[in-house]
């Protein structure tokens, strides 16, 4: 059985304007220890996700319309108040982009880190304290018994990022959830913010959801991808299959945006950009959402009238579209193999 | 009168930038300075991008707003189109930024929230004094048009539009006064990959279209390859290594400079251990810049117009 599983998640939002329906129909599964990784434009319904998991959307106007969010066992949907209290952060914790707007300006790192452990766990001040030592130390800041007595604006954003997630860390959750926790890091605190998440997920045997829109990040970071467009999963494979063999014309324009490091004539060239932008979620296109963007979409297409199933194309492998790869003409391999 | 040949079109001769750290409870005492910029030199060719890469307080955005004399110079010359920047008055500085603009990282934070969309790109025309009121607003619009930008918001608020948009509006906004010169000062890097794109485009386009010469400032070296005829990479104020794109990318030289290498990241995940083993052969090379911050204070930056 998954660790989590999550059921044609719908979470709208109710608005002056109309309905919102910033996750419309979501299901994946979170193995243990396993990485899975959600990747999506900005608005593509992610954070939602994420939060929805949490139990943090703010109600009103959200609403989880249907759906199951099954944490062993449990579903998180149907919980309390009180109860998903206890599972967030002590079983299911999550980091934020940015740090700064989840540490509080006014109060040392200490007193916030060892806050979280004594709400969760019956520890005394002093047992809570050198806990909070060996968590600082865990996510490598040095002179972490001397930093417990610092303000957040003492620390670089980088290391405000390893505060919170030595936070998450606090009572060794099973799942923790980081929604773009690098994005707004130069490339190389990035990288090592990276490395730091895959070795603690290593060391406590911790499964992960990684959201971001950069595809580079999931390439290093996941087992498993999820690329959400328009509050719906369009394509979803293991890692190494989706960067071999891409099949979603929206999977693909996103790696072609990646300004490439290796090879020729890059300075000349042109990146691939999508053009448009997503759809407004209160009047999504009436069949495949993607449609106005897409390259392969023609006007009188089936795509432009019929909504496109998550089907599988291969063992694993599932695409949200008419226009495969793989059953485009002169592709790799004849149409609709292995479906 | 455009510098051609081999007269480079910026000439940045041992830029030095130090920030003083004050102590003391009545009176403030100079203890130590912050040295952000120290004794950079390197020259921009007219119609080519630099590249110049680097972390965080590494003082590659410094270097830049030295060179537009945003922040004065602790000392150095700075020489645009042959002429001594760093000892022009007032007067004279005003015409030569007419030359020389500025691209920020979110331009709306740098801009008057009260001001519409017009106000913001028309600005530096009104502050130049050019053209009539007529004038101005047609050029708005065509400016508008240029970069990509709906010209019939014109009346809208910065804040209505996404992070991609803005950036198209701050573009306009540095074009106005047709520059030679743009400073662009991670423009991109609080986009989302796939507006990246666009906006990466949009200035190899412009560049293209009007013959722009860009200092494009970034921690990306991914980035900044898509966009550089050469690169200089920085660390802790100084130049550590400057060259030819291609070569820096495929023999870099500098043990920092392959440490930025192998922090980018790169989608194939076939590669991702060896990386991993990359960054930490090179990671000692990187500037302990997390560890505490005591790095450049939060400077204001002065409205360019």
């Amino acid at each position: 059985m998954a660790l989590l599983d999550v059921r044609d998640l719908r979470t709208h939002f109710f608005t002056r304007d109309g309905v919102v329906r910033a996750v419309d129909g979501v299901s994946f599964s979170v193995e243990k220890g396993k990485t899975l990784g959600i990747v999506g434009e900005s608005g593509c319904g992610k954070s939602v996700t994420a939060l929805s998991i949490m139990g943090l959307i703010p109600k009103p106007p959200a609403k989880i319309v249907t759906g199951e969010v099954v944490f062993e066992g449990r579903d998180l949907v149907t919980l309390r108040d009180r109860e998903l209290e206890d599972v967030r952060g002590h079983e299911i914790a999550m980091i934020f982009q940015d740090p700064m707007t989840s540490l509080n300006p006014t109060l040392k790192i200490g007193t916030q880190i060892t806050e979280v452990i004594r709400r969760h766990l019956d520890l005394s001040k002093g047992e809570a304290r050198k806990r909070a030592v060996d968590l600082l130390e865990e996510v490598r800041i040095p002179n972490a018994a001397q930093r417990l007595d610092d303000y957040p604006h003492r620390f670089s954003g980088g290391m405000r990022q390893r505060v919170m997630i030595a936070i998450a860390l606090a009572c060794d959750p099973k799942l923790l959830i980081a929604d773009e926790p690098t994005t707004a890091l130069d490339v190389t605190v990035q990288a090592q913010i990276l490395d730091l998440l895959d070795d603690l997920r290593q060391r406590h045997d911790m499964a992960m959801i990684i959201i971001t829109h950069d595809m580079g990040v999931v390439a290093e970071a996941a087992d498993e991808i999820v690329v959400m467009y328009a509050g719906q999963i369009v394509e979803e494979a293991n890692t190494l299959d989706l960067f071999d063999r891409p099949e979603h014309p929206y999977t693909e324009a996103l790696l072609g945006a990646l300004p490439q490091i290796e090879g020729d004539g890059i300075r000349s060239g042109r990146l691939t950009a999508i053009p448009g932008r997503p759809p407004d979620l209160i009047a999504p296109p009436p069949a495949c959402r993607f449609a106005p963007r897409c390259p392969y979409a023609s006007h009188n297409d089936t795509c432009t009238v019929e909504p496109p199933e998550l089907r599988e194309v291969r063992p694993g492998h599932w695409v949200r579209s008419a226009h495969p790869a793989c059953e485009r003409a002169g592709s790799r391999e004849p149409a609709g193999v292995a479906r | 009168m455009s510098s051609n040949g081999d007269t480079p079109l910026l000439e940045v001769v041992d830029l030095k930038k130090y920030f003083p750290i004050k102590s003391g409870l009545l009176v403030d005492r100079t203890v130590d300075y912050v040295r952000a910029v120290d004794g950079v030199s390197f020259s921009i060719m007219e119609g080519e991008t630099l590249g110049l890469v680097g972390e965080s307080g590494s003082g590659k955005s410094t270097t830049g707003y030295c060179i537009l004399r945003l922040l004065e110079p602790t000392e150095g010359s700075v020489r645009f189109e042959g002429r001594e920047v760093t000892e022009l008055g007032r007067e004279d500085l005003r015409r030569v930024r007419r030359e020389m603009q500025i691209v920020f990282q979110d331009p709306y934070a740098s801009l008057d929230p009260r001001m519409t969309v017009g106000d913001i790109v028309g600005e530096p025309l009104v502050v130049h004094g050019v053209g009539t009121r007529r004038d101005r607003g047609a050029r708005v619009r065509e400016l508008l048009d240029v970069v990509g930008f709906d010209p019939t918001f014109v009346n809208r608020y910065p804040h209505e539009f996404s992070g991609g948009q803005r950036q198209r509006i701050g573009i306009a906004r540095a074009l106005a006064l047709n520059p030679k010169l743009i400073v662009c000062d991670e423009p991109v890097s609080a986009l989302d990959v796939s507006i990246q794109a666009q906006i990466l485009n949009l200035l190899k386009d412009l560049q293209d279209e009007f013959g722009l010469t860009y200092l494009f400032i970034a921690h990306d070296l991914a980035v900044v390859r898509a966009m550089s005829d050469r690169i200089a990479v920085m660390n802790r104020g100084e130049l550590v290594e400057l060259g030819p794109a291609e070569e820096v990318y495929s023999t870099p030289r500098e043990e920092y400079t392959k440490a930025l290498l192998a922090a980018v990241p790169v989608p194939d995940p076939r590669k991702m251990k060896e990386r991993k083993v990359e960054r930490r052969k090179h990671r000692h090379a990187l500037a302990e810049q997390e560890a505490i911050v005591g790095a450049p204070p939060e400077v204001e930056i002065e409205r360019v117009v």
